[in-house]
């Protein structure tokens, strides 16, 4: 028989962190699910109506509308974001002076918080006074993205992709940079051609950098608010009410704390299995 | 196919090297003989990777020409040199299966598929990649990968010379043998230059029929293993080579003979008179040393100091006036103690001047 010696103090050491995660996760989720399934009124009062939010807010178009808002807008940044950084990476020089330079600059916008590069943008664009905006009128463009939906995505498009590219450009750069240089050599001894060192080099070693940063991209933009919120608030009218903007107009504009949680539920689970889904294709094949 | 002359080469990797230090490479003339196996061997550093790279044109030397077949290729680049290169650590192309990989090098020549794929078959069946030709090459073990990337070389009809830097780094050890001994039959069948660079010596002298050996950017022998075993050109050649390596004393020249601390010791060959206030050292191999009853004639007066057995030998470590000394005795035989003599064959005994042999 073996004997198994357990020493309980060790929880002590995990504790802390215990506490913390309790704190910033478990219980705010918690609560969440708890106004998820009560219909709340003043003074504290609560009744319980177990899965009718969940249906309500399944059944809605106005969720269905903003959710393909939101998937819309996070599969064109995905589709412009990875490719360009990885391009981008690819263009960047190896080493010496520059490379550092491209680096910081690469750095740069990640360093600028979010409400500050929606500001940013909203005065750059606007049609009267901001330069691109001015610019684009003044070129015969008509440019408005206070009224125009189109303007309003593109702008808010454009900033996501001057903001965010450089992740997936650092993340990549750091990728390629792990490749030894025995493979550039072997590549021209079998007289590869670029595409080819692309193709069978280069993007197989990037697979594990680039899964991650698709993962980060698609969990960060489908969580999306403070652009859109400082550029247009959601609009013009409602085409560019992402899924946070709507979650935040029910749970504090309209104060429906029950719909509000079913719905972040939801969201919350939606995030989850894309991630899952993403992570699965990006990696099968990994196993055998 | 192709001889390999390589002349007045020096590389440095600084941009303005002005002094010897400076360069990686100080002077390397060579000539490699269509069809033959050479080592290249030293230690780490030495230069022999940065020669390798000129060779192959992945890098470019900063002085002296590399002639293939007497024709200067400094400006060509690998491609057009048709040479291979294996490198340390396995290179495959992950995504691809062994076939592709095999095929790849004349996929990227145009080579039309019903070629390719007789050539990869036959390429296959040589390093035993037959049975996993449909797998994908990431999943192959280490040896199994240089296999790949040896017969990526080999696909290719024209090629000049496959060069190997270190490829057994990451074999265990008990495949090391198999591979080598691959290595050598794939060459005696193929008889295409090929050029093994190590710092393993047993990996050069079983590989190469003809061993050049390195040492801080210079070429300090280039010979059979048995010239360099039996007449090291440079006193680094005598204690690279061997286990353990030369012996070396300081010493004098007296008529026709060498003197140390005091005592005479003879050498077949004759030497010229070296360079007045070079540095002499009488050399000679530990299995050149045989023991002799003390006061015998021509017998050297040594304290024995210690044994160690390496199973096929003992090492008998000596003290001869203040010079530590080593013979090997073999299996079986009385090892001696305490005061006794030894004698160095005078045939296989040599003198240096600053390091390099006079002859």
């Amino acid at each position: 028989m073996s004997t198994k010696t357990t020493n309980q103090k060790a929880w002590l050491l995990v504790a802390p962190v215990v506490i913390l995660v309790a704190f910033n996760a478990i219980i705010p989720l918690m609560t969440v699910v708890n106004y998820s399934v009560q219909e709340t009124f003043g003074d504290n009062l609560f009744f319980f109506e177990g899965m009718k939010w969940f249906e309500e807010v399944l059944a809605s178009e106005r969720f269905h509308d903003s959710l393909l808002r939101q998937l819309k807008f996070t599969f064109i940044i995905l589709a412009i974001e990875v490719p360009l950084g990885v391009a981008i990476s690819l263009a960047m020089p190896r080493k010496g002076f520059w490379a550092s330079v491209c680096l910081v600059l690469m750095a740069m916008p990640l360093l600028i918080p979010w409400n500050v590069v929606g500001a940013m943008w909203n005065i750059f664009a606007l049609p009267d006074i901001g330069l691109l905006g001015k610019t684009l009128n003044s070129m015969g463009f008509d440019y408005n993205f206070t009224r125009q939906p189109f303007a309003a995505w593109a702008t808010l498009i454009a900033m996501d992709v001057w903001h965010w590219t450089s992740l997936v450009v650092l993340l990549s750069y750091a990728g390629l940079s792990s490749i030894p240089d025995a493979y550039y050599q072997a590549a021209r001894i079998d007289g590869a051609s670029s595409w080819a060192v692309f193709r069978y080099i280069q993007l197989p070693k990037l697979k594990h950098v680039l899964t991650i940063a698709v993962l980060l991209r698609f969990m960060d933009s489908f969580n999306i608010y403070t652009e859109p919120f400082v550029l247009t608030g959601g609009g013009p009218g409602n085409t560019t009410t992402l899924l946070s903007l709507d979650l935040v107009k029910i749970a504090l504009g309209q104060f429906d704390l029950g719909p509000a949680a079913a719905m972040s539920l939801i969201y919350f689970l939606i995030i989850l299995l894309f991630s899952w889904i993403f992570y699965t294709v990006m990696t099968r094949g990994e196993q055998n | 196919m192709a001889r390999i002359d390589l002349q007045g080469l020096r590389h440095s990797y600084l941009p303005n090297p002005a002094k010897d230090a400076d360069y990686a490479l100080k002077q390397v003339d060579l000539v490699w003989d269509d069809g033959g196996a050479y080592a290249l061997l030293g230690p780490s550093g030495c230069g022999k990777t940065t020669l390798l790279n000129i060779i192959s044109g992945l890098l470019a030397p900063s002085e002296g020409s590399i002639l293939f077949d007497g024709v200067e290729v400094k400006d060509k680049s690998p491609e057009e040199r048709q040479i291979a290169q294996v490198f340390q650590f396995p290179v495959v192309y992950d995504t691809m299966t062994v076939y592709d990989n095999l095929a790849f090098p004349l996929r990227n020549r145009g080579v039309p598929e019903n070629q390719v794929d007789a050539r990869v078959r036959e390429i296959a069946e040589m390093t035993d990649l037959t049975a996993m030709l449909k797998n994908k090459a990431a999943g192959l073990t280490a040896d199994g990968k240089q296999k790949i990337s040896l017969g990526r070389g080999l696909v290719r009809e024209d090629v000049n010379v496959i060069m190997f830097d270190e490829p057994l780094t990451v074999i265990d050890p008990h495949l090391k043998w198999q591979l080598r001994s691959k290595l050598k039959e794939l060459h005696q069948r193929v008889r295409i230059t090929m050029i093994y660079v190590t710092h393993d010596q047993t990996e050069a002298l079983t590989f190469a029929d003809k061993v050049v050996v390195m040492h801080e950017g210079w070429v300090v022998q280039q010979g059979t293993p048995v010239e360099l075993f039996e007449r090291p050109r440079h006193t680094f050649v005598g204690h690279f080579i061997g286990s353990p390596g030369m012996n070396l004393m300081p010493c004098d020249l007296t008529d026709g003979g060498a003197l140390v601390g005091g005592k005479r010791i003879d050498i077949a060959q004759a030497v010229t008179e070296p360079k007045a206030g070079a540095r002499l050292e009488l050399g000679v191999r530990p299995e050149f040393v045989t023991f002799v009853e003390s006061g015998s004639d021509g017998a050297l007066p040594v304290d024995v100091v210690g044994v160690r057995d390496t199973g096929r030998n003992k090492i008998v470590e000596t003290d001869f006036s203040g010079h530590r000394v080593r013979a090997l005795v073999p299996e079986g035989m009385p090892v001696p103690e305490g005061r006794t003599g030894i004698r160095f064959d005078p045939s296989h005994t040599q003198i240096y001047a600053d390091s390099w042999i006079v002859e």
